[in-house]
Order: C-alpha cells, then structure tokens, then sequence
C-alpha cells in the first residue's frame, strides 16, 4: 500500500477542496518556505474560491498570496505571526474580512476543539515515508521541529504530507506518524535551505543591546528564580541571544543547574545545554543549523507540539512551567500592555507567535527593548494593539533603566536591593521623550483589518486599516 | 572616578547618543582616528551637539582631539571647549613643549570663554617612545594635566615590535608611565585591551594594569566596560580593611597614641591614604558596609 | 553668506540624517524624507529652518533623508553641509 500521490493538482482534489473551505499551512520554513504558495497557485489554476488560509505563520516569501486574495481564491487568513511584506498589504485593506491572529499556543486549542476546522492541511516535511511518516530533522530541507504542525495532522479533515525527501517505510525516528496522514506527495524542493534556517545566529555587536541583555541577566539573577530547577525561554533577537549568553556565564560561575530550555531554540540554547545548564531542551521550532543538529542526535533535546508548548486551558503545557520568558516589544504603555503586531505607525509586522503564551505562563516575563528606535520612544501612553496584555508583563529593560510592573513589589525591590537601576516607567517615558521630542499620535484608519484573539479565545484587540 | 573609559567613535550618532547608557564611568568621544579626515567637520559638529543637547549626568565626557600637528586641534577645541569636557585627550604628546602648546591655546580659549584658567584638565595621550621617555616631563608640564593615558598601539608600532596580547612589550611603558604620574601627582589610566571576544584576556588585562598602579583602563567595547568597572572597584576586603585602618586611626588619637599598629603592620601615612581613598571610592559606588560602629 | 556650491553631509545609516544642499532661488526650498515623518515631520523642517537662520542661509535648496536622527544630530548634520556648501568647511 502507498499513500503517494502524482503530485499536488492530483492531492488536492482527491482531499475534495472546495470553495469556502480552509486549509492550513505550518511555518517551519520559514522565509524558505515553497509549499504555501506550490499548493495555493495549484488551487487557483483550479479555480477554487473563498478559501480561508489559516497559517500558524506568514513571511515575505508568501506575497503570492496577495495576488490569490486579490483574485478572491483567498477570502480568510488566520495566522499568529505575519511578517511586514503581506502586513502592509494587510494594513492597507486587501482584505475585506479582518485577519484572526491568534497565539502559537491558541492556534492548535481552536484547532483541536474545532472552533477553527480545517478542511486540507498541507504539511511540508523535510523527510517522509510513502505512508505519511514524517520528520523535520533530515533531509537537505531540514527544519528541525515540526512543532507547528502537529494540531493540523491531528485535527485536519484530509491530511497531505509534501516532502521532497521520500525515504523508504518506515521512516525512523518520525515526528508526525502516518495513522493522520492520506496524502503524500514526492516534490522536487519544499523550500530554499538558505531561508530556513540561519547557518549562525550571531551575538549582537551592538553597545545598546550588549548593555539591555546585561541587565537583562542581572535582572534574572536578581529575581529569586535562578537555582536549581530553573527553566528558560528567549527569542533569537541580537539582544536575547547576548542575554542568553550573559546567562549562561552566571549559571557556569555559580554552577546552577537549570531543568529545561523551551520555545524557538537557537544554538545559544543547545551551548547552555551542552554545558550542563540545562536538563532538556523542550523545542517546538529550530531556528538555526545547531539546533537541526542537536534536536536530531541529542536525546535531551526533544521536540514537542505548539499544543503541549503553549496551549491554554485546563490540560497543562509548558509555559504553565516556565520560570522565565525574554520577549520583544516595539511598543509598551505605561500599563505594560505590549504590542508586536504593528509598528509605530500602525503598520502589520509581526504577531504574537509565543509572546502572550509564554507571558502568561512565565513566572517572569520580560521585555528587553531600547528606550527608542528610530526616534520613536518604546514607552507610550497606549499601544497601538494589544498583543499581550500588561498583566502578564512584568518587568522592562532598556538601555535607560529597567521599568516593573507595579504589581510586582517584590520583584522591584529585589531588584533596587541589587543595585539594578529601576525606574518608574512614567518616568522612563519622559526621560525618552526628553531625548527624542514627543511624537504626535497618529490617527488609524476607518476599518477593522485584523482581530487579535487573545489566549482566552475572547476578542483582544483590533487593528486598523492604515491611513 | 575613572575605573572605565569607552572610546565612541566621533561620527557615529547611534554611538554618541547612547554613550552615557553604556556603564562607563566616562566616555572618549573620538575626534582623532575613528574620523575619516574628509569627516573631520561633521563629527566636531556632531560631538559638539551631543555635549550640548544630551543629559550625561553620572557619565564624564572627555573628547579626543586631533594631535597638535595637525590642522584640526584648535577648531577641535574652539568647538566643545563651551561644552566643557571633564578632559581633553591629546594625542601623539612626545614633549613638555607639546603640553605647552596646547596648555597656551586652552588658556586662551578659556579666557575668551570667560572661564577659569584651567577649567578644562587636559590628558596627555602618550603612545611614542619619545613621549614615554619624556613621561615625566610632560606630567609635569602644567597644572592643567591631570593625568597621563597610555596608547598601546601606536606606541608599538613606533617601537617597531609586535602587540601581542600578553603586552610584554609595553610592560616598561606601564610601569615607567605609573612612575611619572605618581611622582608627578596625576592619575594614570591604561591603554584598552583590543581582542573584543576574549573574555578572559580582558580580565587578566585590567587586573595586571590595576596591579601596577593605574587608576582606570580605557576600552575600545562596550562588552568590556562591566569588566574593567569590576576590576578597578575596592573588593570588600579592601574596603573592610580601610574601615579597620582608619577606626584604628580614631581609637589611637583617642588613646593619645603615636604609633599605630593594625593586625601586628605598623599604619603609617600612605596606608592611611590609601583608606582614604579605598573608603571615598566604596562610598560613591554604594559599596560595603554601612555605618554601623 | 550663502550656500556657493552643492555639499552633503551625513549617512543613510539609522539614527542619522543624510542633509544635500545646493544654491538656491532667492528662498529656502526643503524637501524631506523621513521614517518618521507622520510622528516627527513638522518638527524636523522646523529644525532644518531654524539652523539655517542660525547660519544665516536664506537661498538653498536643501533635501533631507532622515532615519531617525534625534534633534541635536539632524542639526548637526543641517550645520555641516551649511558650512560646507558655504566653502569654509
């Protein structure tokens, strides 16, 4: 018996697609990605209409999707992260129906519990057997993790596994297991290697983020959490990468052993790992070759699912155990809501991924973040679009001083006792604007493009058309 | 208080802005080699707007201008003398006469200013073999010099050997430069420790520096500014120990006593200064114990 | 005085002002690119005007790519090319 198909035209209508339905694409390629737009241009030629595309996320890479939208194949998008290319289009109101963003952890909740049904879902894998056993880790398309796309094997209606590694049954070591797979099919490449993963994720050079991420380890030090036990998640941000460095060096000095790594991981993680910072790492997305590696030869180095990574609800996931989360911001307000959906001028450039998963889960959440970009201060009276909400927000640092939430007492006195330079954020928002002039507020523009779901599943925020 | 010095290169804003955000006690703004000659104007503009615009409160700002050879160091100093740098760094200083020459414009600058004679301390940078040879001399030149700084790779390249990390070949320029400005009264700060990405290098660096009696260490990175800091404050030990010399001091002036002995070591004058001094850096830096005897 | 020649001063990188200045047509004519021109724009040709004044131009064409520089670098920038566009740089 063999699932393989002849090729996409032929795994998208035996899935029987048809108008109005959705279909469902995992992001572990990345800006390297070829299957979200291999599959939506054969779906056009089919003159198929009115899908809805729900991506765990979109990148530049996917602009053909603005041509598929404008052409009404494409009439919904769900995503939880998209990038600035499509987010301008976005902005601008090609859309008639708002985006649903949701989080990396309520994405595959409303998946499984069948608020948001997905009718095909298309999964890349970097290596496949003929039956739908497929992996991440091998393959010269290799990602690592197929964290993001274990709801949709799960939950989808048809499954259709793309690979452009078909290796002979059964694939050893699988991530995803063929008894969710009715489709495979054999491509000449799923993606471009170079947009994957990056080859080194390097340390920042930058004064301003070597002195954020310095704090920034200060501030974990001096938090009462870094023991024995200790577990740890940061993004792949010049900032957050020097931080992690900056951490790994305390816990050597001090010889703490820490219990696990989690989130996107980057070879910083898998050096923390290896020197014995780290029981585990728990890696629901590789973001560069290091972590391809290690995920694939190192035991403690496991792969899991965005479900038991960062789902809400009653079941547990891991950030229910996190102790603490290193997060961007390119806007706080003086309440510690945080937005990374837009930039400041209101413009879609991103999402919440993990951000309000890991925020809400962390015992301390913190943003690292420069008091100003581009002469735009981080601070502001209100964000522009509330990706995670100030209460699961607890602590600032920038260059200028670092900024708690009030609601941590004790944390801000931890902090002072340590001599870290704490300041109101009130007073860090005029201290940046004393530097940088006060920018004028703009105004937002008539329509609702995008919903922001937040982690409850309730609406959260909405963003705006752009004037 | 100069443990850190960071060099920010003079026509770079993004540098320039942050500079007193870095954790450097005190920031070099560059005007000399990091400035391209045909950038010479921009960046004296651009450092001079930066002392004039930006809050550096609890981050001294000292400009490195052109040397005297050149026909920049007197728009250099017409430029930010208003602005007042806590120093100036003049580089290439070979001679007595050199300090002079640069001492007598200052004065000038400062009298048109209105200010103060020497209002504005001037650092001679010292990084030919003549200037070492002359060490003395120049500390001495002035009461505007306030102290001497070490500059490690050109002075190597004039005494035609190799800059290695190790630094034996500026081992007599360090100590024959400690020895000029102690016997001449001013502080001394040493010359920056250039492989970026050796954290440990850096430490045995500055360590070795402060062993030999000079007051700060200048950098080239950010990444080395906690280090130097670190290294360059009293440890506790030092601090509970002046505690214990000057208490020693009281209780003896108190028992009428003459001699002094602490721990079976005689105390003489120097070593109480030296508290003095350990006690005076501790209390601006929040360090030690608090008053509780 | 007034502005004899075509000068520039600046760079594109971030956080800084590239300034171009030319002679001018008897006024003051700015052309200005920002990143931040909706937050900032007003007050960035507010600033390019008045250093100008300062320096006593009041013939120039000047064109302005901002990419974020705070005040006192977008006057510096403004000073430089005025000086020199003026010839005594």
């Amino acid at each position: 018996m063999s699932k393989l198909v002849n090729s996409v035209r032929e795994a998208v209508a035996l899935a029987g697609l048809k108008d109005g339905m959705t279909v469902s694409f995992h992001h572990h390629l990345r800006n390297g990605d070829f299957v979200l737009n291999m599959v939506m241009d054969e779906i056009a030629k089919q003159g198929i209409k009115d899908l809805t595309v729900n991506a765990s996320s979109l990148f530049d890479v996917h602009a053909p999707l603005l041509n598929h939208i404008q052409n009404k194949v494409v009439t919904g998008l769900a995503a939880d992260y998209i990038s600035a290319g499509l987010g301008r289009a976005i902005s601008q109101g090609i859309l008639d129906k708002p985006v649903q963003f949701r989080t990396h952890g309520g994405r595959p909740k409303d998946i499984a519990t069948g608020k948001t049904p997905i009718d095909v879902a298309f999964i890349a894998a970097p290596a496949a057997d003929a039956m739908g056993n497929c992996s991440g880790k091998y393959g010269k398309s290799a990602c690592g993790s197929l964290g993001y796309a274990y709801a949709d094997a799960m939950y989808a209606k048809k499954v259709v596994v793309i690979t452009d590694n078909l290796v002979a049954y059964p694939l050893q070591d699988w991530s995803i297991s063929e008894s969710y797979v009715d489709y495979v099919v054999q491509v000449e490449a799923i993606g471009d290697p170079k947009g994957i993963v990056s080859g080194t994720t390097q340390i920042t050079r930058d004064p301003v983020g070597l002195i954020m991420a310095s704090h920034a380890a200060k501030v974990i030090e001096a938090s009462g959490l870094l023991k024995d036990g200790f577990s740890f998640q940061t993004g792949a941000g010049g900032a957050s990468l020097a931080a992690a460095k900056f951490l790994k060096d305390i816990m050597l000095a001090k010889n703490i052993k820490g219990s696990f790594g989690l989130g996107g991981i980057t070879g910083y993680m898998v050096d923390m790992l290896q020197a014995g910072c780290f029981q585990s790492l728990l890696d629901v997305q590789c973001f560069d070759l290091k972590a391809v590696e290690s995920l694939r030869t190192d035991p403690r180095h496991q792969e899991i699912s965005a479900m038991h990574y960062a789902a809400p609800g009653e079941r547990s996931a891991v950030v229910d155990n996190l102790d603490v989360v290193i997060l961007g911001a390119t806007e706080i307000d003086t309440n510690f809501n945080v937005n990374v959906h837009t930039d400041s001028n209101g413009v879609i450039m991103g999402g919440s991924g993990g951000h309000s998963d890991t925020a809400a889960g962390a015992k301390l959440s913190m943003i690292i973040a420069p008091m100003f970009r581009a002469r735009l201060p981080i601070v502001t009276n209100q964000v522009t679009c509330i990706s995670t909400p100030g209460k699961d927000i607890d602590v600032l640092v920038t260059q200028g001083g670092i900024a708690v939430n009030p609601a941590k007492v004790e944390l801000r006195q931890r902090l002072l006792e340590a001599g870290l330079p704490v300041v109101d954020i009130h007073e860090l928002k005029e201290k940046t604007e004393r530097i940088t002039g006060v920018p004028r507020k703009l105004p937002h523009g008539e329509r609702v493009v995008a919903e922001v779901i937040g982690r409850n599943g309730d609406l959260q925020d909405q963003i705006y058309s752009i004037r | 208080m100069r443990r850190s010095m960071l060099f920010l290169p003079g026509n770079n804003p993004n540098m320039l802005i942050n500079g007193n955000c870095l954790g450097a006690d005190a920031v070099i703004f560059d005007l000399e080699d990091a400035v391209s000659p045909d950038e010479k104007d921009a960046a004296r503009i651009l450092v001079r707007n930066t002392m004039r615009y930006m809050d550096f409160r609890g981050c001294e700002i000292i400009v490195r201008i052109n040397s005297i050879d050149t026909p920049y160091w007197k728009k250099d100093i017409d430029a930010i003398l208003p602005y007042r740098p806590g120093l100036i760094l003049l580089p290439k200083t070979g001679s007595a006469a050199d300090v002079l020459e640069a001492d007598a414009y200052l004065s000038q600058v400062e009298e048109a200013l209105g200010l103060e004679k020497n209002t504005v301390g001037l650092m001679p940078l010292i990084e030919t073999a003549l200037g070492v040879e002359n060490a003395f001399l120049i500390a001495s030149a002035t009461k505007r010099v306030k102290a001497l700084f070490l500059g490690a790779e050109d002075l190597t390249a004039d005494l035609q050997c190799k800059r290695t990390k190790e630094g034996r070949e500026i081992e007599y320029a360090r100590t024959r430069l400690v020895m000029a400005a102690r016997a001449a009264g001013v502080e001394v700060y040493d010359t920056p420790f250039t492989d970026v990405n050796d954290d440990e290098g850096i430490v045995m660096d500055a360590a070795f520096a402060k062993s030999l009696g000079f007051s700060g260490k200048a950098s080239i990175s950010p990444r080395h500014v906690e280090v130097i800091n670190r290294v360059f404050s009293p440890t506790l030990a030092e601090i509970d120990y002046a505690y214990e010399v000057m208490e020693a001091i009281t209780r003896a002036k108190q028992q009428g006593k003459g001699a002094i002995a602490l721990h079976g070591k005689m105390i003489d004058a120097p070593i109480v200064m030296r508290a003095q001094r350990t006690i005076a850096m501790a209390e601006e830096l929040g360090l030690g114990r608090e008053e509780e005897v | 005085m007034e502005i004899l020649k075509r000068a520039s001063a600046g760079t594109m990188e971030s956080s800084d002002a590239y300034v171009e200045i030319e002679p001018g047509n008897g006024s003051i004519d700015i052309t200005l690119e920002s990143v931040v021109l909706k937050q900032f724009g007003d007050d960035i040709c507010h600033t390019i005007q008045e250093v100008l004044a300062e320096q006593g131009v009041t013939s120039a064409n000047v064109r302005v790519i901002d990419r974020g520089a705070l005040e006192c670098v977008l006057r510096a920038r403004v000073e430089t090319a005025v000086t020199r566009g003026k010839g005594d740089a």
